[in-house]
């Protein structure tokens, strides 16, 4: 085995806030050498970033405090290093990739500046020289017509692309150690996969040791070497991947290998009625142009989708991100203007104004992507779940309300104490579970799940998959159900369409488009989201 | 855990803020100090008056400050109201009884015709900030002036900041055209030269508290429109609101319940420094002479007295030092109050999104020289 390159020893992270101290991470040891690949892997709040930021002193200091630890850059110490030494680590020795490229990059600074910056910086390079090493190194990462890029601002960019920037960034001046935070966790399946290909790619060439930030375990088994599982700021197990994922020991890694989202969609009872229809349903914004907004074209966020929603049944919309599934989803509950007809049991709602559409809301709900955005943060829990009650007269006195809000949260598993708290004391499965419960208060026929399990952890993902399922058994709900995670709409859905750039490609019965995808399109979904093999 | 502010059962990030607001003792101190002049100064006149607070004659109590007695009462010779500072009352009233006076003898219109020396006179036992240039106690207009001004401050303040509130809420929520045509209107009102307005307005209406008021806020609401229109305009599309349109809750109550909390934060972090510019719009008009009408105390006209006898330097200095004091204390509490409704002065938890974490990373500046927040 080769010498490690980065060594971390008992590394503990304490914040301190006012009146409590939080442990976020407890005593976590690992190493990584030249070319090898080290994931560290946890659900949200386990301590994985924190750890990464910890080993270049990024935590906000001096409330974030290393009671325990020691970091050691080939031999040298880097805890409690002086500011300057820091310095040239960061972005030198060892460089960064975060999640988010939307934000990562500085939208006021083209391309070229925000790569050749890091050069000049560090290197000292002059204006042409690091204009000829931000070439070489966009190239390196595969951003396609490097030349014309190099004045574009990110906003140009698609996130792929933005993330390859960022890849080129912290490549710059040629990393020990390259540190990746969820760097493909905003990315659709499809460009996830080529970005860890290139990873992978460039850790060979370059002899990096890579540490990967993740929660995915399937990046994890087709990517790293070794594996630390994290939870609750503590490595609770750590080894080669192989071992890890055939033989865990611990129990924690056991149920995290086990969660996966089960089971399939509820039999549909065959003359079901139908709920909702939508037919060659179109959503266009208008682009407008020149001194007088004459508009010059629109923008088709969806195309001549139609679709069927029967009683009891779950239609998935599967689509990566920009395919207008989400639009779709708000097209038919009438939150967005659209052309094309929509029949809500039956009755055509395509023309209905704000008004008309009240008495309906009570019968259409929906459910966001977000647990942390869908609640408002300074209306107690109660409050939310009951809001729908009040508009729609629901319940002659307070105390009849009251026992509805009770019901309602004990439906989706919550404790109906809970309605006097705020929606920041709960985690974000909770949080999502309150956000049902409001939905499902009203007692209404059709619900929208709008990515209701993408912000979740894997193991949370399961249960509100569970519960969904057996919400729609109980009160025979129909579910337009929006995902791009195609592993949760099998679980859940028996009739799929597939869309991409506002159209339909593909749609049919979930069991024979899992089995048997057509078009091209589905098929690179598909092998995106489900292959196994190592890059 | 519970939290709470005065008793009051509060959110954990309100509470957070106020431990922080009290944590920046400068701005806690000026709050004190502000309130216990303010509260003092609603008591002007048991303070600084001509009459005495209580009066005890012929077994009987009389209070001067809430009644108006006449000089009969007293064994006196007029039917008019009692001026107690005529020697000649006073031993009346002596004789039968005793009075109790407020500290200072004086009222903010009182004049005293007894000065050794011409008016404007230097401060004396008697007048103890000296007199202005008709006879009057400086302190007593100093406390009246005061009271006056912040309460015109706080007034203006508090009609601008519903009036701004409101057009920033319509604005923001309804975007699209309405909000075209208010921004394009704003822009073409706060084009007006708000000065010459209220001078050529000045000459057609007599100016008094509440017409000058009006006039001020008619221009005044636009400060906080920027700000609440801004936190509308990214509320909209909030999920939590997008849910509450999915309930079919009417638009007014969305921006009610559960977009005008978010603009509140915002709204609430300029209020102290729209209060100290409201005070100091007062006090340069009436500099000006176009303020508040003639005779009325106030800070302002002091000012214009020191201005125009500069061989009484008090007049100027203890306008000037009132003045400061004020604004001083206001500008204070408004900053303890920015800084405690600044998100990054109090991380809750780790921020591990990149960010701006990520950029000073590329740029290989520490992650902690964050820059001061501006105004």
């Amino acid at each position: 085995m080769s010498v490690p390159v980065l060594e971390v020893e008992n590394l503990s992270v304490d914040f301190c806030l006012p009146g409590h101290t939080v442990h976020a991470v407890r005593g976590a040891s690992f190493s990584v050498a030249k070319g090898e690949t080290l994931a560290i892997v946890g659900e949200s709040g386990s301590g994985k970033s924190v750890t990464a930021l910890s080993i270049l002193q990024l935590l906000p200091y001096p409330m974030a405090q290393h009671p325990s630890g020691s970091i050691r850059l080939r031999g040298e110490e880097l805890m409690g290093a002086p500011e300057h030494v820091l310095h040239h680590v960061r972005g030198g020795a060892i460089s960064m990739v975060f999640q988010e490229p939307m934000t990562s990059l500085n939208p006021l600074h083209s391309i070229e500046r925000q790569v050749g910056e890091t050069l000049r910086l560090h290197k000292g390079m002059s204006r042409k020289d690091a204009r000829a090493r931000t070439l070489e190194l966009l190239e390196l990462v595969g951003l396609p017509d490097v030349e014309k890029r190099l004045g574009s601002y990110p906003h140009e960019l698609s996130g792929g692309q933005r993330q390859r920037v960022m890849i080129a960034m912290a490549l710059a001046n040629d990393p020990d150690v390259l540190i990746a935070d969820e760097p493909t966790t905003a990315l659709d399946v499809t460009v996830q996969a080529q970005i860890l290909k290139l990873l992978k790619d460039l850790q060979r060439r370059l002899g990096m040791a890579l540490i990967l930030i993740t929660h995915d375990l399937g990046i994890v088994r087709r990517v790293a070497d070794k594996v630390c599982v994290m939870n609750n700021g503590e490595i609770v197990e750590a080894g080669e991947v192989a071992h890890v994922f055939s033989d865990p020991s611990h129990p924690y890694t056991k149920a995290l290998l086990a969660a996966e989202p089960k089971g399939e969609a509820l039999v549909l009872h065959p003359d079901a009625p139908e709920i909702l229809r939508g037919e060659d349903i179109r959503v266009h914004f208008p682009i407008r142009t020149g001194l007088f907004r004459r508009q010059t074209g629109a923008i088709k966020a969806v195309d001549g989708v139609s679709l069927s929603v029967r009683a009891g049944e779950t239609v998935g919309v599967v689509g990566e991100s920009g395919s207008g599934k989400t639009t779709l989803g708000f097209a038919l509950l009438r939150l967005l203007e659209s052309h094309g007809n929509i029949q809500f049991e039956g009755q055509d709602i395509s023309g209905h104004g704000i008004g008309q559409m009240r008495p309906l809301r009570k019968d259409m709900q929906i459910v966001f992507q977000d647990p942390f955005g869908s609640l408002s943060p300074r209306m107690s829990v109660g409050a939310i779940v009951g809001e729908g009650l009040s508009v729609h007269r629901i319940g002659k006195s307070r105390e009849e309300r009251e026992i509805l809000i009770i019901n309602a949260l004990e439906e989706v598993g919550i404790d109906p104490e809970a309605r006097h708290r705020y929606p920041h004391e709960f985690s974000g499965g909770q949080r999502q579970r309150i956000s049902i419960a409001r939905a499902m208060i009203l007692k209404p026929k059709l619900v929208v799940l709008d990515e209701p399990t993408s912000a979740l952890d894997v193991s949370v993902q399961a249960q509100v998959v569970d519960l969904l399922r057996g919400l729609q058994e109980k009160h025979g709900l129909a579910y337009v159900f929006i995902s791009h995670d195609l592993r949760v709409v099998r679980a859940m859905a028996s009739h799929i369409l597939v869309m991409k750039d506002g159209r339909v490609v593909e749609s049919g019965a979930v069991s024979e488009i899992f089995s048997h995808p057509q078009q091209d399109y589905t098929k690179e979904l598909f092998r995106a989201a489900f292959e196994t093999s190592r890059f | 855990m519970e939290n709470r502010i005065l008793g009051i059962p509060v959110s954990p990030l309100a509470h957070r803020r106020w431990l922080h607001f009290r944590g920046n003792r400068r701005g806690w101190y000026s709050l004190w100090i502000f309130l216990v002049l303010f509260t003092l100064s609603l008591f002007a006149e048991g303070i600084a008056n001509d009459r005495p607070l209580l009066v005890r004659y012929d077994g009987a109590f009389y209070a001067p400050v809430l009644h108006d007695y006449p000089e009969t009462t007293f064994g006196g010779e007029f039917e008019t109201a009692t001026d107690y500072r005529d020697p000649y009352v006073a031993d009346l009233i002596h004789e039968k009884g005793f009075m109790v006076w407020p500290p200072i003898r004086y009222s903010w219109d009182t004049i005293n015709y007894d000065l050794t020396r011409p008016a404007p006179s230097s401060p004396s036992f008697e007048n103890w900030l000296g007199t202005d240039d008709q006879g009057r106690d400086v302190l007593a207009r100093l406390i009246y002036g005061f009271r006056l001004s912040v309460l015109f401050g706080l007034s203006l303040t508090l009609v601008s900041a519903v009036v701004g509130v409101l057009a920033g809420a319509v604005q923001g929520y309804f975007g699209g055209i309405v909000d075209l045509l208010f921004q394009r209107f704003m822009e073409i009102w706060s084009g007006m030269p708000v000065l010459y307005l209220l001078i050529i307005m000045g000459s057609i209406i007599e100016p008094g508290f509440f017409s000058l008021l009006f006039l001020l806020m008619l221009f005044s609401w636009m400060q906080l429109v920027g700000v609440v229109r801004a936190e509308f305009l990214r509320c909209r599309n909030f999920d939590y609101v997008r849910a509450a349109k999915a309930l079919g809750v009417s638009a007014h109550v969305i921006m009610r319940r559960h977009m005008l909390p978010n603009a509140m934060t915002a709204a609430l972090t300029f209020l102290p420094f729209m209060l100290a510019g409201a005070v100091s719009t007062l006090t340069s008009l009436d500099f000006l002479g176009f303020g508040l009408p003639p005779g009325s105390p106030s800070l302002g006209e002091l000012l214009a007295q020191g201005k125009n006898n500069l061989q009484a330097p008090w007049l100027g200095i203890v306008a000037f030092l009132a003045i400061a004091l004020t604004l001083t204390i206001i500008t204070f509490i408004g900053e303890a109050v920015r800084d405690a409704f600044d998100p990054r002065k109090h991380v809750a938890a780790p921020v591990t999104q990149g960010g701006p974490i990520a950029e000073k990373l590329a740029m290989g500046t520490s992650p902690d020289t964050s820059e001061e927040p501006g105004q």
